[in-house]
């Protein structure tokens, strides 16, 4: 059982935060959108676009910095399509978000042999690179599993918090969950409906740009085809597993990076198939669905919204 | 008036007008599609017109194209029979990848049968793992209100990593490929043209079609399949178990898309390969709503996607075009397709009134 001590190590715990960064940021982007009654399973798209919008701007200019800025800002466009085409037209949420997550990985594909004639990879450009924080990095246990990360899962950590204070300690968090579990009351009440559904929505894109940003920008360096690996639909279920609320998600998270960062050890040591690790995020979130594992209550019916 | 006299009996004005929005989805996705190749220095014209000759230039061509609708076509029929009760089944890749490998199990394991009981052994075996794969989200949500959008996409994931596993591990053939071995002669399904893969999968395909179309159209089940979709409470009222109604419709929708999987292995790859579908069950998803919602009109859908990924490759070919652009042509049908409202929008913004 040595390969079982060498493999449960301080390095596995920062593993784990390091491969749930873009799964809690996607979950957070989820959450926003769920909670004004919108599903958005273009969430992996979304993902998959920034990944690459992040990279091509980082080629292009060499500043990663701006890559992100890109990133969020393409994974907002993402959000505001999803939104005309589902609040707007009221068109089928979940068609729309199949739709982008074909678009995505057609585009992206299209415009990486456009720009790198490669159908596989980007050339590699330069990324956020890590942060040490001081003082931190040299604590025992503490430091090796959150001392040295990539800027993104700091910032992840600071708006894991914030989406938190947002939804739950201001009078926007307060409109967005009336929107969400009671349109028609929070209309009569004043609030522009639409608007915070708009809002949401682009948030939640802006937030999975993010999480695509920290996997091309802040992990790899560069983009591959299909990079996000179902880490879109992996959020769902995080985001499910949470009870929809931003500390929940982030747990959720945090459990199934820690079994992929166990899967891929475990991988290399051969001591468990892989691909049984992997369905663990799935088969937990179907047992909270039915009720196994505590209860889970979406915020909204998913119901489109009719100004009378 | 003898043109309109002639529609009228193609379908009511409701159901033409639906036609023509999905037809003019279609074409708005071909002309963003030629924005993009412009703006990325191909000639469209070009383009298109490989894609065509790719896609229907002579028999082999026409082969491939419907060889590639085939899958689609399952796992479209069994999106829209969900549909139809009211339930969004987006599992059918997992109940497509669970009939694969049930009917991939029973082609090894027997070596001599007779070839039509073998066949009808791996077909059977096929449908029951794709219905049961539907079923789970069925109990799930009747017994326990679990969402069916969340449950039966996880059990696609948790289909994708079994599968994975079990030819990874107990059952890979020998050799650095995670595959099984090939299945028994018995178990294979006849090819139709010489030098295609296309096989006889598509005839059951076809008879699918007519058979989801009687059964919506014709029989007392499928009306309380309807029924239920249209209003769950007025059907519950009429007398009708809706709960049974729900469970049933996932469980041949898991059966249809179970079949799927199982034409695939019988008649094009004869064996499991890990990762074979790139996607089928979500195809399913975008066909049956291109199509309308009408299994007719999934087929067509579906031989239209179908042309567009065999005449792609002719595309790449001819003009260096690369491939994913059919698979930006595809999302674009389905953004399209996502918001009728919006085309009518449009529409009405070129004066054009209806």
């Amino acid at each position: 059982m040595v390969g079982l001590v060498d493999v449960i190590s301080l390095g596995l715990f920062a593993a784990a935060l390091r491969m749930a960064t873009p799964i809690v940021y996607a979950a957070l982007g989820g959450i926003f959108s769920e909670r004004v009654g919108i599903i958005n399973i273009g969430l992996e798209g979304t993902m998959l676009t920034s990944a690459f919008a992040g990279v091509t701007a980082s080629y292009y200019t060499g500043n990663p910095w701006l890559g992100v800025v890109v990133a969020v800002l393409v994974g907002g466009l993402i959000g505001l399509l999803h939104a005309v085409l589902t609040v707007k037209f009221v068109g089928n949420q979940i068609v729309s978000g199949t739709g982008i997550n074909i678009f995505a990985m057609g585009f992206t594909a299209y415009m990486s042999q456009i720009i790198w004639g490669s159908r596989g990879a980007s050339e590699g450009v330069r990324g956020l690179g890590t942060w040490t924080l001081p003082v931190i990095a040299d604590l025992p246990v503490v430091g090796p599993i959150i001392g040295s990360h990539s800027p993104l899962v700091y910032l992840m950590l600071v708006v894991t918090v914030l989406s938190y204070v947002v939804l739950f300690r201001t009078p926007l968090g307060l409109r967005i969950r009336a929107v969400g579990e009671h349109p028609t009351a929070a209309e009569t009440a004043g609030i522009d409906v639409l608007r915070v559904k708009y809002l949401c929505v682009i948030l939640s894109g802006m937030l999975a740009g993010l999480g695509g940003a920290f996997l091309s920008l802040g992990h790899l360096n560069l983009f591959t085809r299909g990079m996000t690996g179902g880490r879109g639909f992996i959020s769902m279920a995080a985001m499910i597993f949470g009870k929809w609320m931003p500390f929940g998600a982030f747990g959720a998270s945090l459990l199934f990076g820690l079994a992929d960062a166990l899967q891929m050890r475990l991988q290399s040591l051969g001591l468990l198939p892989p691909q049984i690790i992997l369905t663990i995020p799935y088969l937990l979130t179907v047992a909270v669905l039915a009720g196994v594992v505590g209860k889970a209550r979406p915020p909204s019916d998913y119901k489109p919204y009719k100004r009378e | 008036m003898k043109a309109r006299a002639l529609l009228s009996r193609v379908g009511s004005p409701e159901t033409l007008r639906g036609i023509l929005i999905q037809l003019i989805a279609i074409l708005m996705a071909f002309a963003v599609g030629a924005v993009v190749l412009l703006v990325t220095g191909y000639n469209p014209i070009d383009a298109y017109a490989a894609m065509l000759r790719g896609a229907f230039g002579d028999v082999f061509r026409v082969g491939q194209t419907l060889t590639q609708a085939t899958p689609i076509i399952f796992t479209a029929l069994a999106f829209l029979f969900s549909f139809k009760s009211g339930l969004f089944n987006i599992g059918a890749e997992g109940q497509f990848l669970a009939g694969a490998f049930a009917s991939a199990l029973v082609g090894i394991s027997f070596q001599n049968l007779p070839a039509p009981l073998h066949v009808l052994l791996a077909l059977v075996a096929g449908a029951v793992a794709g219905g049961l794969w539907g079923l789970i989200p069925a109990v799930l949500k009747t017994r326990f209100g679990a969402h069916e959008v969340i449950t039966t996409m996880m059990l696609s994931y948790v289909a994708l990593y079994l599968t994975s596993y079990m030819v990874n591990y107990p059952f890979k053939a020998p050799g650095w490929v995670s595959q099984t071995v090939m299945i028994a002669e018995s178990a294979r399904l006849p090819r139709l043209l010489q030098g295609a893969q296309l096989s006889a999968s598509i005839f059951i395909a076809l008879a699918l079609v007519a058979l989801t179309r009687f059964i919506l159209n014709r029989t007392i089940l499928g009306y309380e399949i309807r029924a239920t979709g249209l209003n769950p409470s007025a059907a519950e009222n009429a007398g009708i178990d809706v709960k049974r109604g729900m469970i049933l419709a996932l469980v041949v929708s898991g059966a249809i898309a179970g079949l799927g999987g199982s034409g695939e292995i019988m008649g094009v790859h004869r064996r499991f390969i890990d990762g074979f579908s790139p996607g089928y069950g979500w195809d399913g998803l975008a066909v049956a709503l291109v199509g309308g919602l009408s299994p007719v009109g999934a087929l067509l859908a579906a031989i239209l996607f179908g042309a567009l990924r065999s005449g792609g490759m002719i595309m790449t070919r001819a003009t260096g075009v690369p491939l994913d652009i059919v698979f930006l042509l595809q999302a674009l049908v389905i953004l399209f397709v996502a918001a009728p409202a919006l085309i009518r929008a449009i529409l009405k913004k070129g004066g054009l009134r209806w």
